[in-house]
């Protein structure tokens, strides 16, 4: 998927944030921070409240998992067959269909989602046990992209010369190639591999490791190219060469001048890469390489509803909707994060 | 422009040999022996043995690559199969699947079909749905419909594949039973008729469309609204042409030139197969094709279906920078 290739133009186009946010501030307000007018219009921002509201209930409920778990007394991994007045969940005769519920879903006071068909495990309790796992790898994976990226992309810009010709090729090879089917193809492999070198097993913990990784190494490249552009035109400021001439190495310039001004851009880039990245590894344990029984997972539990999809779509329903409204809410964000940073928008 | 296309397609080549090697030594190296993956469970050394021969895993990696590539590039394809059990790999040569012993090729050139059908449909889909939205929106800057086509937009980049293709399989072939449930086989135009076929790519279609058409319709906007500011837009405007003119010859002309460079990428990355829509509506492409032989660990396969996939990359990138160069004059060709 290439989401973000057809991304508006960044933030600041190349120029320092300081400066833009100077010349469109000051005539209003002096002496505030980019930082400071921009949580002041993200706190204006109906929309960005919201879904920033909504992606901390949903970091709190992967957080809070054992827990909330604990409310209806299900174990994600139980297999229920009986409900507490010893009625059975499951019509072992037509196939392990849920009796009853809504739509067939077998919902009822005590699974308040139902059941899965078949098994009888609590899908209330697989829901909120598949956010921790889609938000982990997701946040695992974003995170190794963003420093792969930005190291990448300020080497080359800032460097110049072959080491920038030969970075700016290796990211238009990983921008153009259709990551989906290499990463589909390459995680079962590494997987295995893994599993020799480090001599553990190929449960789930070295799954989601290995997923992190493959999405992080996939990810990197369209960050990379925008921290090289930004770069390539910090590095010509005034206050770069001041700093040079005053006899500051290149760690003092990357670290202390162009870093700091490059946080806004990282900022937003982050916040859209978390997105892509749930759907990506949703996708991939859908496929059936990623996530792998009985760890519940978004993109596993949506696989297994196909199943049952004439039956008892509600079973789909949730991990579905679940996933739609974590990916729309971290989407959102980061467009109101961007256009709050953005100082060429109108209002102050 | 003759010396450039050389110079491209050298390059080109030189892309997918790094490709190939990369992804072969990535693949057959794995320390778990591909001989126990092919004879199974009950399997005695001497079967291992006779494996290892048949297929040449005896020899080095280095030796191994050599003859695999050797199949791609020569024209007589190569031999595969050990003493007394030889057999004719025609060109091109992706050699056998480990699985059931057909011949690569054999099984993408069956899968692409489908595959092209699916792309190239929901390609004029997206290109068409999002040009337009991106156009009126930009036209219509600040209007209701703009905030109604940026909102469908960010929609549609936030509907996952897989919820969004079930929710039509739902709605559509469950629910309302306007379509029948897609059979595994193979809808090919000629065979089935077009009433058939349409009723089989047409869900397919739009689930792949619509992340593709969000982002057309931002991207289209974007340029669009860029480019109505430009000078020589008011230039046209005083010279009297009228606004039809102005707009579409010479606005949407260059607001779309970025936009063909992503498409042909695009398109020609859907290629080498849409595992997830595929996957979705039974469809035996390319995508499908993948998935499964990396669920069967069948190496062959995958390496197959990834170098095809990278053909068509590569080709697309080609394609489009030559294209990039005609439409546009600003850029030379050196």
């Amino acid at each position: 998927m290439t989401l973000g290739v057809s991304e508006a133009p960044s933030p600041n186009d190349g120029l320092p944030a300081e400066h833009l946010a100077e010349t469109a501030e000051a005539k209003q307000i002096e002496g505030r921070s980019l930082g400071k007018i921009a949580f002041a219009r993200l706190r204006r921002d109906k929309i960005a409240i919201i879904s920033a509201v909504v992606i901390l209930l949903i970091i709190a409920v992967a957080l809070l998992a054992p827990l909330i778990v604990k409310l209806n007394g299900f174990p994600p991994d139980q297999f229920n067959k009986l409900d507490a007045d010893g009625n059975p969940l499951l019509n072992t005769r037509d196939g392990g269909i849920p009796i009853g519920g809504l739509f067939g879903s077998g919902s009822s006071a005590e699974h308040w989602l139902g059941v899965e068909p078949q098994n009888g495990r609590d899908v209330f309790s697989r829901l909120v046990y598949g956010t921790r796992v889609s938000l982990l790898v997701a946040l695992g994976g974003t995170i190794i992209a963003v420093v792969l990226g930005t190291v990448i992309g300020m080497v080359a810009g800032y460097f110049g010369g072959w080491v920038d010709t030969l970075l700016s090729r290796l990211m238009d090879i990983m921008l153009s190639f259709p990551s989906l089917l290499f990463v589909m193809a390459l995680t079962p492999v590494i997987a295995s591999r893994g599993q020799d070198l480090l001599g553990i097993p190929d449960d789930n913990k070295l799954r989601m490791g290995v997923l992190m990784f493959v999405l992080g190494f996939f990810g990197w490249a369209y960050l990379a190219r925008i921290v090289r552009g930004q770069t390539l035109s910090l590095r010509e400021r005034e206050f770069v060469e001041a700093a040079r001439s005053l006899g500051a190495g290149p760690g003092y310039v990357i670290f202390k001048q162009l870093l700091p001004n490059l946080l806004p851009t990282l900022l937003v880039y982050t916040t859209l890469l978390i997105p892509g990245n749930i759907t990506a590894e949703a996708a991939l344990s859908f496929l059936g390489v990623g996530i792998k029984e009985p760890t519940a997972s978004w993109g596993r539990m949506i696989s297994d509803a196909s199943d049952w999809i004439e039956s008892n779509p509600l079973y789909l329903f949730f991990p579905g909707m679940a996933l739609f409204i974590t990916v729309l809410a971290f989407n959102l964000l980061g467009d109101s994060v961007r256009d709050a940073l953005d100082p060429r928008a109108g209002r102050g | 422009m003759g010396r450039y296309l050389i110079r491209r397609l050298l390059q080109a080549a030189l892309v997918l040999a790094v490709i190939s090697a990369i992804t072969f030594f990535l693949f057959w190296a794995t320390p778990a022996n591909p001989a126990l993956l092919i004879c199974g469970k009950n399997c005695d050394t001497e079967t291992v043995a006779q494996v290892n021969a048949t297929y040449g895993f005896d020899d080095p990696l280095i030796v191994q690559y050599g003859n695999y590539m050797e199949g791609l590039v020569s024209p007589a394809g190569r031999t595969i199969g050990s003493e007394g059990n030889e057999r004719e790999c025609a060109w091109p040569c992706f050699g056998e699947s480990y699985q059931n012993g057909i011949p690569v090729w054999d099984s993408i050139s069956d899968a692409f079909p489908s595959t092209l059908w699916l792309a190239v449909g929901a390609a004029v889909l997206w290109l068409v749905s999002g040009v337009m939205l991106g156009l009126i929106a930009a036209l219509r800057k600040g209007k209701f419909i703009d905030k109604f086509s940026v909102g469908l937009s960010l929609f549609g980049v936030s509907f996952p594949t897989i919820v969004f293709g079930y929710l039509l399989l739902f709605l559509f072939i469950v629910k309302l039973q306007w379509i029948p449930f897609p059979d595994t086989a193979n809808a090919a135009l000629f065979t089935v008729g077009p009433v058939k076929w349409l009723q089989f790519y047409i869900l397919p279609w739009i689930t792949l469309a619509l992340v593709f058409a969000a982002l057309y319709t931002r991207l289209t906007r974007a340029n669009m609204i860029d480019t109505m500011n430009e000078d020589y837009i008011r230039t046209a405007r005083a010279k009297g042409l009228d606004e039809r003119t102005v707009v579409f010859k010479h606005g949407l002309r260059s607001a779309l030139t970025p936009i063909i460079t992503i498409f042909g990428l695009d398109v020609g990355g859907l290629l080498g197969g849409a595992v997830i829509t595929e996957q979705i509506y039974s469809i035996t492409g390319l995508g499908k094709f993948s998935i499964d032989s990396v669920l069967a660990n069948d190496l062959p396969a995958i390496m197959g279906v990834v170098l095809f996939a990278a053909i068509f990359v590569v080709v697309a990138n080609i394609i489009v920078d030559v294209l990039y160069a005609v439409i546009d004059p600003r850029v030379r060709l050196s």
